[in-house]
């Protein structure tokens, strides 16, 4: 019966929605360092605000999330055209060489031995 | 003998019309032979051409080819096999190429460094990008145009950036002039205010403190060559200046005290509230240098009483090549303006602003006014857990004051280790072991000789910059690569084995050569 409740209507069910679409619009951060602050800060701002009862504050807030989404729809597109190599943390952390098809060839040697 | 004439006559038309060298022509005519066999043929050649493809190695074909080659062989995968040899993949054992190219891998790691600079410049949010590209594309009015429609929304968003400015440090909107960085506020500052007042010949005196940023000394230096008399302040061991010495410091004739708030270098807090509270009881002016503590720290001109402040945009996570400087209304800071001409911003600084720039750099303010004590409490913990790992190695040290110190700034020596050379085996982290104007020279930095480190001490310093968008994992990758480095490092060095030994090397008496 739970589940018939929740219509579209219902404040928590958007709520919910809007906190996935900005996680999932988080991950499209091409960049390492953008792509762990946006899913960050989404994670930490939703859980600042899980006790918030106001009605109008939860509104406020609503459209808050919702022009963050916005922006980030427009910024990931620029990240995602502007592509440059990954950063040394990124990835798979051992380093081994994996024969995956189009995988990343490299010749350059950045680093220390 | 007679057909041969026409031939190369006509093989010598052909050739001009293929445009070749002259010399490819005289060759034609005068050798029988070639005119002869290239009668029927047009053109031959005996060394089969070579196309610059052909000389290069085209790893990625290559590495396919071997792969094929294995699956054709064993009907296998190469890189679903482990060669029971040597526990390695197949891919890479049987591959020749793989094994002679020991680059060119294909790794799943990124090779970019990590970034962990963030006193030299920050990276531009994407929010403040966001809000500056609607101003790069249509909205490219002139902010001061007053005539149309085109000007006035430039106008506006301007107006609102520098509202957000103003806001982040408790000031009017009016208090705000933009300028091109830190550099040109404090420039403004120093020699506006001097120039100024020292016209009447009666002050000539300028304060200043021995850690400033390069272009605040400059500044006072020029002013030096123009009859002011400057003191440079010494500083305590832990970067901070003694009050009672700029007490005594004070003359009648003194017009400015520039004291920076927090060091670019060691990231020390100096006491602006106190320093304030002096320099309006005596009444002289007060500049601070703010560009590393705006947005960082909690600032206000009014509860700090200070008169005039540089702020800088690609510091706070905004764009480079914008910055801000404060200047006080009441009680009114005047100034001898560097820059004149169509009298825009006050006249303290003419020139057609950057609406781009400004509202990024509003934008960004406003961003650290929201977030600063998420910020702040972020950077804090990652500060923490980067600190407690590099004092946890042997003769590690902080530089600076414990307790007024900005956590995003982490200033360690490492004795016995060459800090350029730490820097060199650090190449997938970008650090600096100091201020990025003087890093181009190997001098050691001269704020830690100014809190009376020692040359060695010096040269063994780096400083670690950490913001907004810095991770756990890349401080935990941090440490654990300074760690292996530092050791490594230090068995190379003869001095190190030396301390292990239990001499110490201020005993030692060094041969002289």
């Amino acid at each position: 019966m739970s589940l018939m409740q929740v219509g579209k209507g219902d404040v928590a069910y958007n709520v919910r929605s809007l906190y996935r679409s900005l996680l999932r619009q988080s991950r499209q951060f091409a960049a390492y360092n953008f792509r762990e602050y946006a899913k960050r800060r989404t994670r930490d701002a939703f859980r600042e605000h899980q006790n918030e009862t106001e009605e109008r504050r939860i509104q406020e807030l609503m459209q808050k999330g919702l022009k963050e989404l916005q922006m980030m729809k427009r910024q990931t597109v620029i990240s995602q055209f502007y592509q440059l190599d990954r950063l040394v943390v990124e990835g798979g952390k051992t380093g081994k060489q994996k024969g995956d098809e189009g995988g990343i060839v490299r010749q350059k040697d950045t680093g220390w031995d | 003998m007679p057909n041969i004439t026409p031939s190369a006559a006509r093989q010598a038309l052909k050739i001009c019309s293929r445009r070749y060298s002259p010399s490819a022509f005289s060759i034609s005519t005068f050798s029988p032979r070639f005119a002869t066999t290239s009668s029927h043929n047009g053109r031959r050649t005996y060394v089969s051409e070579t196309k610059p493809i052909n000389a290069t190695v085209n790893v990625d074909t290559a590495i396919k080819a071997d792969q094929k080659v294995f699956l054709q062989e064993a009907g296998k995968k190469a890189q679903d096999e482990t060669m029971s040899t040597t526990g390695m993949s197949a891919d890479v054992m049987m591959s020749p190429t793989a094994g002679l190219l020991k680059q060119a891998t294909i790794m799943d790691e990124g090779t970019r460094p990590i970034y962990l600079d963030m006193q030299a410049t920050t990276p531009m949010d994407p929010r403040v990008l966001d809000a500056m590209l609607p101003f790069m594309t249509g909205l490219y009015g002139n902010p001061h145009s007053r005539t149309h429609a085109y000007g006035w929304e430039t106008e506006k968003a301007v107006e609102k950036a520098r509202e957000h400015i103003a806001s982040l440090i408790g000031a009017d909107p009016k208090e705000i002039i933009f300028t091109s960085g830190a550099t040109e506020s404090n420039n403004m500052s120093i020699k506006g205010v001097a120039r100024f007042f020292g016209r009447s010949g009666k002050k000539k005196h300028i304060i200043t403190c021995q850690t400033e940023h390069k272009c605040v000394l400059d500044s006072c230096r020029h002013l030096q060559d123009e009859g002011f008399e400057v003191t440079y302040l010494p500083v305590q061991n832990n970067g901070l200046i003694d009050m009672t010495q700029l007490e005594a410091a004070i003359r009648p004739d003194t017009v400015l005290v520039s004291i920076m708030t927090v060091n670019n270098e060691i990231g020390v807090v100096q006491s602006v509230e106190e320093i304030g509270r002096l320099c309006r009881s005596k009444k002289i002016f007060f500049h601070t240098d703010a560009a590393q503590a705006v947005g960082k720290i909690p600032i206000d001109v009014n509860k700090m009483n200070i008169d005039l402040m540089s702020i800088s945009g690609h510091k706070i996570y905004g764009p480079k090549g914008i910055g801000a400087c404060f200047v006080r209304r009441r009680p009114r800071v005047r100034l001898d303006p560097i820059i004149t001409g169509g009298g825009q911003e006050r006249g303290l600084r003419s020139g057609t602003l950057a609406p781009p720039l400004a509202i990024g750099f509003g934008e960004a303010a406003r961003l650290c006014k929201e977030d600063m004590a998420y910020d702040g409490k972020r950077i804090a913990a990652l500060s923490k857990r980067l600190l407690n790992g590099l004092l946890s190695l042997e003769h590690t040290s902080l530089n600076g004051d414990t307790s007024r110190h900005y956590p995003g700034c982490v200033n360690v020596s490492f004795a016995y280790v060459e800090g350029e050379s730490l820097l060199m085996a650090l190449k997938d982290i970008a650090l600096s072991s100091g201020s990025a104007c003087t890093s181009a020279s190997l001098e050691p930095s001269y704020v830690l000789r100014a809190l009376g480190s020692s040359d060695e001490s010096a040269h063994s310093s780096i400083r670690f910059g950490i913001g907004r968008f810095t991770t756990e994992e890349e401080i935990d990758y941090v440490l654990k690569a300074v760690k292996e480095r530092v050791t490594f490092l230090r068995e190379l060095s003869p001095l190190w084995e030396l301390v292990q030994e239990g001499v110490d090397l201020n005993t030692i008496e060094w041969s002289q050569h």
